[in-house]
């Protein structure tokens, strides 16, 4: 179920990693319990646009409005308070924590996470290795844990950054159902993802990047009928 | 007689360098824990660590504050003095070259030295021990000062303290999860620039700490800190840089080792733990608890 009002609107956002000029006014939204994704190439900016919305590049110009909050001014600490969460491409499991105290690390930001019984459930092989180093962990174990500690939080809509990267095809599979699941539970979820045939398993929309800004934005039933002009972008 | 020494010279110079271990291993565990989180050599730790003494020395004199109180009361002052300092200069520079702020924390010692020289001299004040841990205790084979086992005995109480609220606590966690990627733990919402003042404030608390329990052992001396902290520094390299585990042994360890030369080769006392560091990054660059570059 969708609302009209964007949950999280970005307006011609640009991005700096010092003098590199990475985002070149990048505009999209997304509703209340949508999912969409972000495609292109390595390099065209998707991973920057995620940085940049949570606000962990901080030389950035534009609008990022969630909730009606303005996040460009934001501290980075209060927008995770905000109820906007990020999972990032390298997982950022920390390697001197416990599978334990990475679950536990991140704050509840708001009412209605998921309780640490409730994640063991989604995720036995957690349970069994939760007194494990975190970077112990296999590839697809990281990346479960990497999403189970965001659930924990009560955030409603997280940012998520190449979860099927250089995991196994049975891991991707467990990744896509639980996205469908986070999807059913309402969470608004904008992806990052290079397989848009995964993708499309529960993306509402798609957002095509290139050099830094959005190309063209579509749903998801028109993925078939944008096959050329996702082989010419994409290169695939 | 163990190797040809009187055992009451042996156990003597044992106890003597099992002293000066632990407060090696306090002060090197605050410099551990600051670099480890905010990536800065605190090169004032050991001004800090005189001013905890000083301050001990000055609340006594002017106040009437005895020992006790002050061991309370002078790390809270030393560690308020460490977070205005981690405020107002200090978080100015984490983002340029960390050179900045070693020279800046060097610069800061020489102030603080240079204002208590130029205001008590060099001559050293004394302290005097507590009435409750003066005297000492006959073990048979040596006389053992009470204030000086006390020392032991609390330095041991704090380092285990310490490394329980890095290892076992929820601050602990946010601690060594910042000290590996400070952006993403405050992308999680911990409010890390907080947590760094904390910490410097906690390191410069336990310098004071330090200080204070000095006081009655050593002369309260403006040059006490800068006496202290070149070993400091060689007990931080060689347990490895930022490792709070390395850091304590280390600096128990690096104290009976200073102690034992004293017995057996004392021309070699004041460069052992220097000669022990160089071997050390020979063999294994990243110290004995660090991990590998």
């Amino acid at each position: 179920m969708t609302s009209a009002a964007p949950l999280l609107s970005v307006r011609g956002l640009n991005a700096w990693y010092g003098e590199s000029h990475a985002l070149h006014g990048v505009d999209l939204d997304i509703r209340e319990g949508e999912t969409v994704t972000l495609l292109g190439r390595n390099g065209v900016g998707k991973t920057t646009t995620l940085r940049a919305i949570m606000g962990l590049i901080r030389k950035r110009t534009g609008q990022v409005t969630f909730a009606g909050k303005d996040l460009i001014r934001m501290p980075l600490h209060h927008t995770a308070r905000a109820g906007i969460a990020y999972v990032p491409e390298e997982r950022g499991i920390f390697a001197t924590l416990t599978v334990d105290e990475n679950l536990m690390l991140p704050p509840v930001v708001a009412k209605g996470g998921m309780s640490v019984n409730e994640i063991f459930e989604l995720f036995p092989n957690l349970k069994e290795r939760r007194n494990s180093q975190g970077t112990k962990l296999s590839g697809g174990e990281q990346q479960m844990l990497a999403i189970a500690r965001i659930l924990r939080t009560g955030a409603r809509t997280i940012l998520l950054d190449e979860p099927t990267e250089g995991l196994a095809p049975v891991i991707v599979q467990r990744i896509g159902e639980l996205l469908v699941e986070l999807k059913h539970r309402g969470m608004t979820i904008l992806l990052v993802e290079q397989n848009f045939r995964f993708a499309s398993r529960v993306a509402d929309r798609f957002y095509l990047m290139e050099h830094g800004k959005v190309l063209s934005e579509f749903p998801v039933g028109e993925l078939e009928n944008r096959m050329d002009e996702l082989h010419e972008v994409l290169g695939v | 007689m163990i190797f040809g020494i009187p055992i009451q010279a042996f156990a003597g110079q044992l106890l003597v360098g099992l002293i000066n271990g632990s407060f090696y291993a306090m002060l090197s565990l605050g410099l551990a824990i600051i670099f480890g989180l905010l990536r800065v050599i605190n090169f004032a730790h050991g001004a800090q660590y005189m001013l905890g003494a000083f301050i001990g020395y000055l609340v006594l004199a002017k106040l009437g504050i005895g020992y006790w109180p002050a061991l309370i009361l002078v790390p809270i002052v030393v560690g308020l003095f460490g977070i205005v300092v981690e405020r107002l200069a200090l978080s100015r520079l984490y983002e340029v070259d960390p050179l900045y702020g070693l020279l800046f924390t060097f610069g800061l010692a020489l102030v603080l030295e240079g204002v208590f020289r130029y205001v008590y001299g060099v001559s050293g004040n004394p302290y005097p021990v507590p009435p409750a841990l003066a005297g000492g205790v006959n073990l048979g084979f040596m006389f053992l000062p009470i204030y000086r086992g006390w020392i032991v005995v609390a330095s041991l109480i704090v380092c285990l303290g310490a490394w329980l609220l890095v290892e076992k606590t929820k601050f602990g966690s946010y601690l060594r999860a910042a000290t590996e990627n400070p952006k993403l733990v405050q992308a999680f919402g911990v409010n890390v620039p907080m947590l760094l003042t904390l910490t410097y404030g906690l390191g410069a608390g336990l310098a004071g700490l330090a200080g204070i329990m000095a006081a009655p052992v050593y002369q309260v001396s403006p040059l006490m800190g800068s006496n202290m902290i070149i070993i400091v520094f060689a007990v931080v390299v060689v347990g490895g840089m930022g490792s709070i585990l390395g850091a304590i042994l280390t600096g128990y360890m690096l104290g009976l080792a200073e102690g034992l030369t004293k017995v057996f080769y004392p021309e070699a006392s004041s460069i052992v733990i220097f000669v022990i560091m160089a071997i050390v990054l020979l063999i294994r660059p990243a110290g004995l608890f660090g991990k590998d570059a």
